[in-house]
């Protein structure tokens, strides 16, 4: 899918995808449209937006009370020049919070086409989701459906599946509150290596239970981003 | 200000000064002797579980002490669920909140004020009102120690409480993954700002163990926060493994310390509390 995509990272306590997609340490130029985002290869398919690039240690501690980071959600949001994209993929912090509220206020003007909630099967994550969920249909912002990650482990070894977070819950949750379920997501070491390591997961294991399960995924979302 | 001749060391204590001018000062809680803050930073990695099985944990290495838990994850609170407890606390003569009290903990959590359902759509300044009432007006007896569920981040919540309360000691808690340790430097660096003694790293989900064929697996890596404790010249508190039984347990209300308290998981987290033990004399020295 030839799909140009730009990732807003939000989590102004906590930005990880800088890490993440194994960007390094670039500065963020200013042109006359404003921040130019940071690209993570020539072709310029994937653009992205965090603090973590404004800082000048980008592992430095980001102790900001709320008006502080509604002042800057505000900028990322009208301030970058992201040009033509086909999808923008907004990454939250966790909880209903400044974050939330600022980046909802300041994509009004804008068309937002719904929210994707992760979770992962154990009670604790599901009981906070439900909240997310009920804070989604409040603000009036589409669920684009509940993905269950961390869901179900296969032993390497063995290849006996141990349900360390348990199993089901987010499609459980899916379906108590009415909301599309997207499909589930293994725990897969392979994928937390690559994150590690910054490489990329679905070039390197194409092959990978982890790898359909995130392309059917995918491929229910956009159905579902077309169709509306 | 002219920068020229002024040393990197004299700025700094300049700002911290300048940080420390106009802050609310910091009152105890009342019939609380110490408060343990437990943070992480990253979401997700096993903070309210093992505050909870960390605040068995002091009583079961020390049956003599009393223990409550405080969770000031207002947004995600998990503490009714992973203690078992519902309802809305009753109130005293004096309008202060009676704690819920399980497997011999109170506690006091968000979860007990609203509806499961609800979202708790606040902004920072409610927040702190919130945390402000949750520490202030409740009627926690006499306690050796408070266990404070922190939520994920580095924000309001943090600070509010590190600037309302004296807070003897951080336990911040991490995978091995690089990004959650990423983010456990951070709220290390945000404790340090705030003169908070970090007393030392716990290094959750460490190891899984097949149950069928024993093959251990780092699934979120291997060792990381161990090697990130010495980098930051921070203590190690301890391993605590991924075992189908935390979760199991967890889930149903029966943190593991009571459930199946000579479990090698429940080990992981006495010995963990009886380090916490050690640093907090340490620091208070």
């Amino acid at each position: 899918l030839a799909a140009t995509v730009g990732i807003l990272d939000i989590d102004l306590c906590g930005p990880s995808i800088p890490r993440m997609l194994s960007v390094g340490r670039p500065d963020v130029h200013q042109c006359d449209l404003g921040w130019v985002p940071v690209y993570t290869d020539a072709e310029k398919s994937l653009a992205l937006m965090s603090i973590g690039f404004l800082l000048d240690d980008p592992d430095d501690a980001v102790v900001w009370r709320g008006p502080k980071k509604t002042a800057l959600i505000g900028q990322f949001v009208s301030d970058v020049a992201w040009g033509e994209l086909d999808v923008l993929l907004v990454d939250t912090p966790p909880g209903t919070s400044d974050e939330h509220l600022a980046v909802l206020e300041n994509l009004k003007k804008h068309k937002v086409d719904g929210a994707i909630l992760v979770t992962t099967p154990q009670a604790v994550s599901t009981g906070d989701v439900r909240r997310e969920i009920t804070f989604c249909k409040k603000t009036g912002l589409r669920i684009l459906g509940i993905v269950e990650n961390m869901s179900g482990f296969a032993c390497p070894h063995c290849s006996e599946c141990t349900n360390i977070f348990s199993k089901g819950g987010g499609e459980d949750l899916a379906k108590l509150t009415g909301s599309v379920f997207l499909g589930s997501v293994p725990l897969d070491p392979l994928l937390s290596a690559s994150i590690e390591e910054g490489k990329d997961f679905i070039q390197s294991f194409p092959h990978s239970p982890t790898f359909s399960a995130i392309t059917s995924i995918s491929h229910t979302l956009l159905n579902s981003l077309q169709a509306a | 200000i002219p920068l020229m001749g002024v040393t990197h060391k004299a700025l700094q204590e300049r700002q911290r000064q300048q940080m420390a001018r106009g802050l609310p000062k910091q009152k105890p809680i009342t019939g609380v002797k110490q408060v343990i803050v437990v943070a992480s930073g990253k979401g997700g990695v096993g903070k309210s579980t093992t505050a909870v099985n960390l605040a068995l944990g002091l009583t079961a290495v020390n049956p003599s002490k009393s223990v409550g838990v405080l969770d000031a994850d207002v947004h995600g609170p998990s503490i009714p669920k992973l203690m078992n407890l519902k309802g809305n606390p009753e109130l005293t003569d004096n309008n202060l909140m009676i704690p819920l009290t399980n497997y011999g903990i109170p506690c006091m959590s968000m979860g007990f004020l609203v509806d499961d359902a609800a979202p708790i759509v606040w902004r920072g300044l409610m927040v702190m009102s919130a945390i402000e009432k949750l520490l202030r007006q409740v009627n926690w007896g006499s306690l050796d120690y408070l266990v404070v569920d922190m939520p994920p981040g580095t924000g309001d919540v943090q600070l509010s409480i590190s600037q309302n309360i004296p807070v003897a000691g951080a336990v911040i808690v991490s995978t091995p993954q690089d990004i959650a340790l990423l983010d456990a430097r951070r709220g290390a660096e945000m404790f340090k700002k705030v003169n908070v003694p970090v007393l030392g790293l716990v290094q959750n989900m460490s190891v899984f163990q097949c149950p069928n064929c024993h093959h251990q697996t780092h699934i979120f890596g291997s060792d990381g926060a161990r090697r990130l404790a010495e980098t930051l010249g921070v203590h190690f508190l301890g391993d605590i493994p991924l075992h189908l039984n935390i979760r199991e347990m967890s889930d149903r209300g029966q943190p593991v310390v009571v459930s199946s308290p000579d479990s090698p998981e429940a080990e992981a987290y006495k010995k963990v509390a009886a380090a916490v033990v050690r640093r907090l004399e340490e620091v208070s020295t």
